[in-house]
């Protein structure tokens, strides 16, 4: 596998050959649900910055994978480290979306009955604690952020509006500029352009490849059109562990990838 | 789809909720229950047709004393999505803080003429005051126990329910459970609360005679107070920004979690804030009827209590209190003029609420203002996990 990885650099803007610090590191991540592998000795790792695309048939374990790095699930063995010291396996949720990992769902998950500007205010990097979000004061400072990201996003006309009024493809940006706002240094991103229209599709994966300019993303995603325009380094997984990884091109050819995708 | 209406953002609403509309209505109203009432009963002739009698302002004063317990259900249910059916027995609790005062009021007074001990303990052979009741004969001390009794018991309650993450119907569920329990364990004479017959013949409340007209014109008073005060709590709280966290854990919990707050804690703050008001409420109500026994903790009690909020407006505090008065007063209006008609009116009202107007008495008077299309047309469900 690290062999294939090497194989096309100059497809991979990323790969400038620098050795950069390890951000995520899975393991043997192994979880099973009644027998059923959903992820069978997984082993990933994404480096600080990295564009990465997950690619994958329906029950290759792509979202479970996400689930046990954001807490949701916790692997039966294997080891998931974030910046190589915190361990996600023993945090919940909060814990490690307080750590910088932030997500964004299947389907569009935005809080339907507050507004556009307030389901920013929820994910501004501010304290999460209960006793000081009651006393919260909105300053200007906070509001001035909450505008930018609005127009970062293009939703500034609909900000007082309620968020369950949006087009879908609205709420999936409003989704990822929530994820924005705070400053994460890792997103993961659960199929963005699912159900969107062709254009909206161009426009998140535009946003996408601005977003990842100061952050590192992970991208899991069925639409090939898309993953080859983010032009980003591909893992392919199968079975609940990676079958191949590499650039679009490598893994499009890969025999392997060929007999699973089209095979069945 | 047509462009959703753009209103100012919440920053601009955010200084609305506090502003002279909001507090010249507050005052407003505060002003006519505490002044028209009395003045009603004081002044106007009795048997003139606008005249209060004395007999209704303790009436009043109970509706009143519902109001804040149908305030407390709404801040857990209509704002964070948590259905107790057991906030009746929060009320209990702090009833019964508040009768144990009473009782130790009585003093030689009683029937047995025991300056310690209460007539059910002489009665049962009590030799000495159980250690729980040590204390009671200082009103700031029942005052303290009223809000901590119920406050912990909320507190201990919620941190294992919600730390396991029960939500939902089990939630509900379980705090029917407990109303139960609890219902079962005050009946016991050996429980030290006057078993069946529960805590009653209370003589004076700091002094004054709780039978007089004057003192039930002071406790009507206070009731307005502590509603106020009950209203203004539940506000700021609503009002605030972990008012919109719980909003949007109502709707959304994992999310919530992904984005960092603990959903845990928001949850366990918000329950026993309520049951600190519900206690708050029952220790208003109890020298009002004069009586507290362990049929407040009935189950249906509580249900009642989701009846009411849900007729009035889930999610709207001014509904709650609306309906907690309306519904009340047609109970006393019923039970006394149709006494078999009533229990069919409360089942008409519950389906009417869920099927035709879920929005309740508020929610239709806003649509019939300003039809709204950017409102969900739907209540959240709570999110399966």
């Amino acid at each position: 596998m690290s062999a294939a990885s090497v194989e096309t650099p100059g497809e991979v803007a990323e790969d400038t050959g620098a050795a950069r610090d390890v951000l995520l590191y899975l393991n043997g991540v192994t979880v099973s649900f009644d027998g059923f592998k959903a992820l069978n000795d997984l082993s990933l790792v994404v480096e600080e910055g990295e564009l990465r695309t997950i690619i994958g048939p329906n029950g290759a374990g792509k979202t479970t994978m996400m689930d046990v790095v954001t807490g949701k699930t916790r692997p039966d063995t294997g080891e998931v480290f974030f910046r190589g010291k915190e361990d996600l396996t023993r945090l919940d949720e909060a814990a490690i979306a307080n750590l910088g990992i932030g997500r964004k769902f299947q389907r569009p998950t935005v809080f339907e009955n507050l507004s556009v500007f307030e389901n920013l205010e929820l994910s501004l990097a501010d304290s999460r604690s209960t006793w000081r979000t009651l006393f919260a004061k909105e300053t200007a400072d906070r509001r001035a952020k909450i505008e930018e990201t609005l127009s970062r996003i293009g939703l500034t006309t609909q900000s007082g509006s309620l968020a369950g009024a949006l087009s879908h493809g609205q709420k999936q940006w409003l989704e990822i500029g929530m994820l924005l706002i705070h400053d994460r240094q890792l997103l993961l991103l659960d199929e963005p352009v699912a159900g969107l229209t062709d254009r909206e599709t161009e426009e998140t994966a535009a946003l996408i490849l601005d977003l990842a300019r100061d952050r590192t993303i992970i991208v899991v995603e069925h639409d090939m059109a898309f993953v080859r325009s983010l032009g980003a380094r591909v893992t392919v997984l199968h079975e609940g562990s990676v079958l191949a990884e590499g650039s679009i091109d490598y893994v499009q050819n890969h025999p392997r990838v060929i007999e699973v995708y089209l095979g069945r | 789809m047509a462009d959703p209406i753009v209103m100012p953002s919440r920053l601009v609403r955010a200084r609305g909720a506090w502003g002279t509309g909001f507090w010249a209505a507050f005052i407003g109203t505060g002003i006519v229950l505490a002044a028209v009432v009395p003045a009603l009963n004081l002044w106007v002739p009795p048997g003139s047709a606008i005249a209060v009698p004395d007999y209704i302002v303790p009436l009043l004063g109970k509706y009143l004393c519902y109001a804040i317990l149908a305030l407390s259900l709404d801040l857990i249910w209509g704002y964070a999505g948590i259905l107790s059916l057991g906030q009746a027995a929060f009320f209990a609790l702090g009833g019964y803080a508040m009768g144990m005062y009473l009782m130790r009021q009585i003093g030689t007074r009683g029937v047995y003429q025991n300056p310690i001990l209460p007539d059910f303990m002489v009665f049962l052979q009590y030799k000495e005051l159980p250690w729980f009741w040590y204390g009671f004969d200082h009103f700031a001390w029942a005052v303290l126990m009223v809000l901590l009794v119920p406050g912990v018991l909320a507190f201990v309650f919620g941190w294992l329910a919600f730390r396991s993450r029960v939500s939902g119907v089990y939630l509900s569920i379980i705090t029917q459970a407990m109303t139960y329990a609890l219902l079962l364990a005050f009946f016991r004479n050996d429980m030290g609360f006057g078993g069946n017959n529960g805590l009653t013949d209370y003589k004076d409340i700091l002094g004054w005679d709780v039978h007089a007209p004057s003192t039930r014109l002071g406790l009507y008073l206070v009731s307005v107070l502590g509603l106020g005060i009950a209203y203004l709590i539940c506000r700021y709280v609503t009002k605030s920004k972990l008012g919109r966290v719980l909003l949007a854990l109502r709707d959304a919990e994992s999310r919530v979690r992904f984005l960092g707050y603990s959903v845990t804690n928001a949850k366990l703050f918000v329950f026993t804030l309520s049951a600190v008001l519900a206690g708050f409420a029952g220790a208003l109500y109890v020298p009002q009827v004069g009586i507290i026994n362990p049929s407040e903790f009935s189950p249906g009690n509580s249900i009642e209590v989701a009846i009411w909020v849900s007729v009035g407006g889930r999610g709207t505090l001014v509904g709650a209190v609306i309906g907690a008065v309306l519904v009340n007063f047609g109970k006393s209006w019923l039970t006394g003029a149709f006494p078999e008609v009533w229990l069919f009116v409360l089942g008409m009202l519950f389906i009417l609420t869920t099927l035709i107007f879920p929005r309740g008495i508020v929610g239709l008077f806003r649509q019939l203002r300003r039809p709204s299309p950017q409102q969900p047309k739907t209540l959240p469900v709570e999110e399966q996990a």
